[in-house]
């Protein structure tokens, strides 16, 4: 689940961490209220969305008086943003953030997330703040520190000098520095954050750290106990994905014409891979899970069916504890309550798979049997091209 | 020999008296597994389908001697178990759970640094010993025995793995799925080592998907280790970038853990990689083809079930 960035500097405040003053505004009427309510007279109003590269895209303005800041809140709110991060279409603006500018003389870049291989949670920092650090780690590697705390454990001072160090920070914005560091680990650990990233961490004219962005994601598996975070797990999920979730299903749109019903992550994306191989496109992602009933298969059916560039559907099953020849009927049942149209193609493996096909071929419906899952691709990708 | 689990694997279920639990283990039970029992502290004493529920598992291994666990305990309480069966000095714990969150497994990774438990899971089917016995809940009746090692982090690609071995007359000795969750026991690399050093086993099949940099590695210690041929599948070669693909640990962030990546770290090691999960049994034949000169498949003909 990611945060915005209004709900993640929530959480930095909360840790006790030094973020800019700040209000948020979820419309543009709110803003003079918003701008008594605040000590500050001149700042940014900053687009909320679930992406980075906001500023070059015109999702950041600064503002000087009050009726500048309503006309940029008023612009930005509800607007499409397209930044480099974003597709074409970019990302719709949630809200504002209204921030008081800050006077930054030097940019730095701080980071917690998860190394999985290490298993370990990993501190990165880097004296490159304010760029894309993924171009940082590919042109000058050498530029960013990996520190690794001992799990359980609070922050080994000589962990925090080397930061300092790093960044060249000495006295009290060393102490400042070491401070941030162990509240932002706390916070990350509390949190079951899975990463949570700080860029740029600013050095101000008053010789202060501030935390100026933050992205924050949080474990999905563990948003059953962060409701408090003030996230919200839907927010970048389309209806269909929202939908598909309460059946125990697992959906993703995509853009092509091939819609995908497969049981287990691994095999649907086996299943698109495949399609993908031999010339096709998948219209989406979708684990029907290890024990659909016939329910979430009608479901899953109306989902995918709901996709106007769906031309044709490939099912691909592996009945493993449930049995080839209930899949079937399952299909079946599905198909006729749903009113399907469009052509199927069902590839069924496992238990009582013969009996299944069988059931399958004497339908009468338009479902087309395949052997296995290239055969099923091929057949799938070869209707649509007709 | 096989690997992980035999004849003389004692298993119990942490949470036996849920439906998912309930019915694995009695499939488990029919396959062969010697089932001892199972936890679940409020209906200690009581039984289940014949077999004792116990209120812990210290005292389901005092009484019966169990080595193996198979977890079905839900998420929220699922590291703990893990974490008690360890306690309690079972060695193979198997979690088939899913959903534990990650602050979790660092907990349980911590904890079993201090303990000689192995782990496998969370979030998988669990381990299959062909025509010996069975811990998880992958569909026994696929499986035949013989000379494929096979160790995935996919379940019903494990299933397909299998089924396709089975199907070109090679057989399993030991099926291995590992999960598809960001942290888990047993990687990619110790299973290997496992099949390399069983006798029995004389190829291994390695199925992995985008995520992480467990195949990477795998790729390398294969190339400086393994003698045994092997191949693989890669699933998630189609799959947007950022997009979490089902499994928690199936996601490409920035330019790493791509499908490409591995594939290619696969190919160098001198791994047969298929391009198609159909193609999986098939790769496997030509591997073993290669490295013995013989074909050692159902229709040696044209290599092609």
């Amino acid at each position: 689940m990611k945060l915005l960035e209004y709900q993640s500097k929530a959480l930095l405040l909360e840790a006790g961490l030094p973020v800019p003053d700040s209000i948020h505004v979820i419309n543009a009427d709110e803003v003079p209220d918003a701008l008594n309510k605040v000590t500050f007279t001149e700042g940014v109003v900053k687009a909320q969305a679930f992406t980075g590269g906001r500023g070059k895209a015109g999702g950041i303005k600064r503002y000087s008086t009050p009726e500048e800041a309503k006309k940029y809140a008023s612009e930005i709110i509800g607007m499409q943003l397209v930044t480099h991060q974003t597709g074409s279409e970019g990302v719709k603006v949630h809200s504002a953030l209204i921030e008081k500018a800050g006077n930054a003389i030097n940019e730095f870049y701080l980071a917690v997330l998860l190394d999985r291989a290490k298993v370990s949670p990993l501190i990165m920092i880097s004296p490159e703040g304010g760029v894309d650090i993924e171009e940082v780690a590919e042109k000058t590697p050498d530029r960013i520190l990996r520190l690794y705390p001992q799990y359980g454990k609070p922050l080994r001072d000589e962990l925090k000098t080397q930061a300092a160090d790093f960044l060249g920070l000495k006295n009290e914005l060393k102490n400042q520095l070491g401070d941030i560091l162990q509240k932002l680990y706390d916070v990350y650990l509390q949190r079951d954050a899975t990463m949570i990233e700080i860029n740029p961490l600013a050095l101000t004219n008053e010789n202060k750290l501030q935390l100026l962005d933050c992205k924050f994601d949080i474990d999905d598996n563990a948003v059953y106990r962060q409701k408090n975070s003030g996230g919200d797990p839907n927010a970048e999920k389309t209806e269909a994905e929202i939908e598909a979730s309460t059946y125990g299903m697992s959906y993703i749109s995509l853009d092509g014409n091939i819609g995908c019903m497969v049981n287990g992550a691994g095999l649907a994306m086996a299943t698109m891979d495949s399609i993908k191989h031999n010339g096709g496109e998948p219209a989406n992602f979708l684990d029907v899970g290890g024990s659909a009933t016939e329910e979430a298969v009608t479901k899953a059916f109306e989902i995918i069916s709901g996709d106007s560039n769906v031309a044709c559907i490939l099912v691909n099953i592996f009945g493993g504890i449930m049995k080839c020849d209930t899949i079937a009927n399952g299909i079946i049942a599905a198909v006729k309550s749903s009113g399907l149209k469009m052509p199927l193609v069902v590839r069924l493996e496992g238990t009582n798979v013969d009996i299944g096909k069988k059931i399958i071929n004497e339908s009468g419906l338009n479902i087309i049997s395949a052997d296995n899952l290239d055969d099923a691709a091929r057949k799938a990708v070869s209707l649509t091209k007709k | 020999m096989a690997i992980l689990v035999d004849n003389n694997t004692k298993l119990i279920t942490q949470g036996i008296t849920g439906k998912a639990g309930l019915f694995h283990t009695l499939r488990c039970h029919e396959y062969g597994t010697n089932v001892v029992g199972g936890v679940n502290p409020k209906k200690a004493g009581t039984q289940i389908e014949g077999f004792p529920v116990f209120g812990n598992v210290k005292e389901a291994v005092n009484q019966t001697g169990a080595n193996t666990t198979m977890i079905f305990v839900p998420a929220p309480f699922a590291a703990d178990a893990i974490i008690e069966a360890a306690d309690a000095g079972i060695k193979l714990i198997v979690t088939i759970t899913e959903g534990i969150p990650v602050r979790d497994m660092l907990d349980v990774h911590e904890y079993l640094k201090k303990s000689d438990s192995i782990l496998v899971g969370p979030n998988c089917p669990g381990i299959t010993t062909a025509d010996v016995a069975k811990v998880g809940i992958a569909p026994g009746f696929i499986h035949k025995k013989g000379k494929i090692g096979i160790v995935s982090r996919s379940g019903t690609l494990t299933y397909e793995a299998v089924h396709q071995t089975t199907l070109t007359g090679l057989g399993q000795t030991t099926a291995v799925g590992i999960g598809g969750d960001p942290i888990h026991g047993l990687n990619h690399i110790d299973v290997i080592k496992m099949f390399n050093d069983d006798p029995e086993t004389e190829g291994i099949v390695l199925i992995g998907e985008i995520g992480g940099s467990d195949e990477e590695e795998a790729a390398e210690y294969i190339k400086s280790n393994v003698r045994k041929p092997v191949s693989a599948f890669i699933a998630g070669s189609s799959a947007p970038k950022g997009k979490r693909m089902g499994h928690a640990g199936a996601i490409i962030s920035g330019s790493k853990g791509t499908a490409e990546s591995k594939i290619k770290a696969l190919q160098d090691a001198g791994v047969m990689v298929a391009l198609t999960a159909a193609d999986i049994g098939h790769q496997m034949c030509l591997a073993l083809r290669e490295r013995t000169g013989k074909c050692h498949c159902n229709n040696s003909e044209d290599c092609k079930y």
